[in-house]
């Protein structure tokens, strides 16, 4: 048997003589096939030879298996003899006997079982040789012998019919699965939603979370209102209404405030009011700092100038957040003169259609 | 008598004097204390010493009648809540100037803030120093204060007021250790970066509800350590480095061949 012929098909292992290395045609050339090495000569442990260390080592792992147990019984006395309670003390109390107790019921376990395998049950090499995979050549030609006897007696080979009928329906199957699984997959495609909002004109801008309405007067420099429509909770899904719709209203002193001249009409006496969702991703973008007139949004960072349109400053958002036109009522109060121009929040294909 | 002397040379003898000695100050200074500012109605003597104290701590950069000038504000209107929110926290007189104002201790006493206060006061009005009823976290309604809190706080110093970063260095304070007068007072005031949130935007009622949630806190969390409550960060570290540190270590010992 040469060398070249490739895998091997019997069991047995090809080593030359003495285990020298096989080498090629000439100097410096590879060899054709390296040698089986072997294994290396077995190392016996401290626990196999000194019976001393051995009793330790049993010792060792008996003892974790106690602090498991010791763990499980801890647990289950903390289980009834804690309860949570009422305060957070009592609370973390009863959590922290919990934890500790499967803790050391789990870890102790494991290690345990590990330390054992490693030290105390023996760990001489074994080898197995491989089988070939192969079957015989009669049990081959019996197997093929019975499929084509199948095949003929089914008549799939003649009947055309039944064959089509077979695949039309087998490719069909999937689609039990696939049809509920994509249709459910965001739950809703219309993302025609984006495009409206709650406010409308004449809508009186209220206060989040109470929905009182908020007079001009009341919004003093430096202030900052978040801002929710009226009516907010009267709507069907008023939390995906009020997801879209939230706004945050600031007062500049109107010397600050730079506007471009079509919406010379969308604030009122200096204060402004831009749609809270960021146009990156969509966070809710509320970090105001007064002094800056910066907006900033705690997810990427991106800055908006509130002073002049909300226009991005800094970080990965691409436009500026939409302004929602405001003005007052014959009360005081203040309205919206319509819904944001634009789509609020972050891109989405159909979005400037 | 006997017991005592036989007890002299005891080698725990000065730490119980130590004790014995903390204690007595502490009761001493508890009763003769200075009542806290705002307790008492501002007079025309207070004023006068206030004015003394603005032209020697604050005249440098708010100009000599409080005028203020470029980057730095006008303290006409801004009431004693804002002198009272930023003196006792040592905010002002500032250490030097930077992206944030930072907390220090104070540089003047409550007697000196309280007079800072009244002359300031008297420019113009403003908003004044919350009463002790009005900060009393056990009159608020602390749920109600979570959603407040959550709608108009949160998103700078975080869900249970552990403070959070802003822009070019700025920050939002951590409310752990600020007591309820001065969480009113910033409210009321809107000191540095934070907007003002006023008596129409948060009623006083509402304003003691932010501190009975912000009080409620204090308590901690239910679930044992909260390592910051400042979000992912503190919590990715920990299980980046410890929790999977704990699992390579664990993989590593279960690969070694036993000696």
């Amino acid at each position: 048997m040469s060398t070249h012929e490739g895998p091997q098909v019997s069991g047995e292992v090809t080593r030359p003589a003495g285990g020298e290395l096989v080498t090629g045609d000439g100097e410096g050339q590879l060899p054709d096939r390296f040698p089986n090495p072997g294994l290396p000569p077995h190392r016996p442990r401290l626990a196999d030879t000194d019976p001393a260390a051995e009793r330790r080592v049993v010792r060792q792992v008996a003892l974790l298996f106690g602090i498991s147990a010791l763990g499980t019984i801890g647990m289950v006395v903390a289980y009834f003899a804690v309860p949570p309670g009422e305060t957070i003390g009592s609370m973390r109390l009863s959590n922290l006997l919990l934890g500790l107790g499967l803790f050391l019921a789990m870890f102790g376990f494991g290690a345990a079982a590990i330390h054992w395998a490693k030290t105390v049950m023996s760990d001489v090499e074994h080898v197995e040789q491989r089988h070939p995979q192969r079957s015989d050549p009669q049990t081959r030609s019996d197997a093929v012998a019975v499929l084509s006897e199948g095949t003929a007696d089914s008549g799939i080979g003649r009947r055309g019919v039944l064959k089509g009928a077979l695949v039309g329906a087998l490719a069909l199957v999937p689609l039990t699965i696939a049809v509920p699984l994509v249709g459910e997959v965001g739950g809703d495609w219309n993302v025609g939603k984006f495009r409206n909002t709650l406010w409308a004109r004449g809508k009186r801008l209220t206060k989040d979370p109470s929905g009182e309405p908020i007079r001009a007067a009341d919004v003093t420099i430096g202030s900052v209102f978040h801002v929710i429509p009226e009516g907010l909770r009267d709507s069907e899904h008023w939390i995906e209404e009020k997801a879209k719709a939230v706004v945050l209203m600031v007062r500049l002193d109107p010397s600050d405030l730079t506007e471009a001249p079509n919406r010379r009409d969308w604030s009122y006496e200096g204060i402004v009011a831009y749609s809270k969702i960021c146009t990156h991703v969509g966070c809710p973008v509320a970090l105001y700092e007064q002094q800056t007139h910066h907006l900033l949004c705690p997810c990427h960072q991106s800055t908006f100038d509130v002073a002049d349109g909300a226009k991005v400053l800094f970080g990965p958002a691409s436009r500026p957040l939409p302004q929602l036109p405001i003005t007052v009522d014959d009360e005081g109060y203040l309205i919206a003169q319509d819904d944001f121009a634009e789509p609020i929040g972050p891109s989405y294909w159909e979005r400037l259609k | 008598m006997k017991a005592i002397v036989d007890r002299r040379h005891h080698r725990l003898a000065p730490v119980v004097l130590l004790l014995a000695a903390l204690l007595t100050m502490g009761a001493l200074y508890a009763a003769f204390s200075p009542t806290p500012a705002g307790a008492a109605v501002a007079t025309q003597t207070d004023i006068d010493a206030g004015r003394a104290l603005f032209t020697a701590n604050c005249a440098t950069c708010h100009g000599p009648r409080a005028e203020g000038r470029d980057e730095v504000p006008s303290l006409i209107g801004v009431g004693a809540a804002a002198v009272d929110f930023q003196v006792s926290t040592g905010r002002m007189p500032m250490q030097a100037s930077g992206p944030q104002a930072m907390a220090k201790p104070p540089a003047l006493d409550a007697e000196q803030t309280r007079q800072l206060a009244a002359y300031v006061a008297s420019l113009a009005p403003g908003p004044q120093i919350p009463s002790a009823e009005q900060v009393n976290p056990a009159l608020g309604d602390a749920a109600n204060g979570m959603a407040l809190f959550r709608t108009n706080c949160a998103m700078c110093h975080g869900a249970v007021g552990s403070g959070g970063a802003l822009t070019s260095g700025k920050y939002a304070p951590a409310l752990g250790q600020s007591t309820p007068t001065e969480i009113y007072e910033a409210m009321l005031t809107g000191p540095q970066a934070m907007p003002v949130f006023n008596d129409a935007n948060l009623t006083p009622d509402d304003k003691r509800d932010v501190i009975a949630f912000l009080e409620a806190q204090k308590a901690g969390s239910p679930g044992g350590t909260d390592l910051g409550a400042v979000g992912p960060v503190s919590e990715g570290l920990w299980v980046w480095v410890v929790g999977m540190g704990l699992l390579i270590a664990s993989a590593v010992w279960i690969g070694a061949k036993s000696s």
